[in-house]
């Protein structure tokens, strides 16, 4: 943080009672691209988050060891790795896909995973008369233990607004066109429950291992925001 | 609460732009923020954070990014509660003292505290108000408090898809009211019954309920 951008803030404070931009709706899905020193918030969050974590460690209300493992486990433990073994499985093995869409809590359990922000999962199957895509239009809901944390695109204005009422425009932008006679079903994880999207197996990836087959599933794939295609590598496999 | 956060259905926010090998986080802050407000064990009621957040002013919320939504609202919670003072959160020096005789997470606890989870569902007996197959109506209802029930439902037609079974209910729950356990289904809305006669006649939305949520259609 430069002294600048303190500057910058500073005179900001003074107009931010005022100063609504108009126009600026959205922040979470470009504050972190290109103009990521464009900032509208009246003071700094990383200077308020230290001292917010210096107030809690003297008053002893949080660990900071506890707090380096929380982060630990979210950046390097938990993600979207996870749930391609749960889609690879279900692609190999017929009596675990059945299991899995019949009672996804389960079947998850089956493979080790569960707990925060999956204890209630639901898997709908991507077919080729079903496309489903997954939602949180009041939040952020999203299944952790399988995918890790949401991408900031999941959480941002323009998805949670749009897709549920043009969710097929969404996927066209996307790169992803869904076929006139191709129903899509959108699920708003507006309760406890989180929804795991099973895609469809490429074609051409008959011959590969499970191993292999989890490498090809992607997170996008997983909330049903893109479909899964056969990478060079995989083909000459 | 007929908050900007009840966005479903909105125009105008722009394309949806997926940032190509993004990183779990963005900054060191957001990553700490995330971690004090996982670890915290806080005087309010479960799911208080999120409400805190839909509290935010409209414009204020929109211009946010996600973790400092986070950030003001785990401030504003702890302040309300008097867990802190706003003195103390603006200097970053504490004033009381160390607070005994609560429960802290320690790191060897992170990992099992994960791995159980917060399961929601209740082991109650709860009578299911409606069946798989019924048509229901969600109700017009405009709570000012926290709520599970999305705008973009209100007064439409839907079908009971699936029976999830008993859960606590958040809109009681937040409010202090307690869990008020009761069926949740997810109901199956077809696009054309939200959106009218230009959406496509194949597509639907599915969306969580609670019983209380819901009327006999």
């Amino acid at each position: 943080m430069t002294t600048t951008r303190r500057e910058l803030l500073a005179t900001a404070l003074t107009a931010a009672g005022a100063a609504v931009t108009p126009g600026l709706a959205d922040a979470e899905a470009h504050d972190h691209g290109a103009g990521a020193d464009h900032q509208d918030v009246p003071s700094d969050p990383a200077l308020r988050t230290k001292a917010l974590e210096s107030v809690l460690v003297a008053r002893g209300l949080v660990d900071r060891a506890a707090l380096d493992t929380l982060v630990e486990v979210y950046e390097h433990e938990i993600g979207p790795r996870n749930g391609a073994r749960v889609v690879a499985r279900a692609w190999v093995d017929e009596a675990y896909r059945r299991r899995l869409l019949a009672d996804g809590t389960a079947a998850i359990r089956e493979l080790g995973y569960g707990g925060e922000e999956s204890e209630h999962l639901v898997v709908v199957e991507n077919t080729d008369r079903v496309h489903n895509l997954v939602v949180c239009t009041l939040c952020s809901c999203y299944p952790w233990a399988l995918l890790g944390l949401p991408p900031v695109w999941y959480k941002s204005a323009a998805y949670r607004s749009r897709v549920v009422i043009d969710p097929r425009g969404v996927l066209r932008e996307l790169g992803l066109e869904v076929p006139a006679d191709t129903e899509v079903r959108v699920w708003d994880s507006t309760a406890e429950v989180r929804y795991l999207v099973l895609p469809q197996r490429p074609a051409g990836a008959k011959k590969l291992s499970e191993a292999e087959l989890a490498s090809l599933v992607t997170r996008d794939a997983m909330i049903g925001a893109a479909r899964l295609t056969l990478s060079h590598e995989a083909v000459r496999t | 609460m007929n908050g900007v956060h009840d966005m479903g259905g909105l125009q105008n926010f722009g394309p949806v732009r997926i940032e190509k090998n993004e990183p779990v986080f963005h900054a060191e802050w957001e990553r700490r923020v995330f971690a004090m407000y996982e670890a915290i064990d806080g005087d309010w009621p479960s799911g208080a954070g999120r409400y805190q957040r839909e509290l935010m002013p409209p414009a204020e919320y929109l211009r946010a990014s996600y973790y400092e939504r986070w950030l003001r609202s785990l401030s504003e919670l702890l302040v309300k509660s008097g867990m802190v003072t706003r003195t103390e959160l603006e200097t970053g020096i504490a004033t009381g003292g160390n607070t005994m005789g609560r429960k802290v997470l320690r790191a060897a606890e992170v990992r099992p505290a994960i791995a159980a989870g917060y399961p929601a569902a209740r082991n109650v007996p709860a009578v299911a108000k409606f069946h798989g197959g019924e048509h229901v109506r969600a109700r017009n209802i405009n709570s000012a408090g926290h709520t599970r029930l999305p705008r973009y439902v209100r007064g439409k037609r839907g079908t009971i898809a699936r029976d999830h079974g008993v859960f606590i209910f958040n809109d009681s729950l937040v409010q202090g009211l307690g869990e008020k356990p009761q069926h949740v289904y997810s109901v199956r809305f077809a696009a054309r019954e939200l959106w009218g006669s230009d959406a496509s006649p194949s597509d639907s939305v599915y969306v969580d309920l609670w019983d209380d949520h819901l009327e006999p259609a």
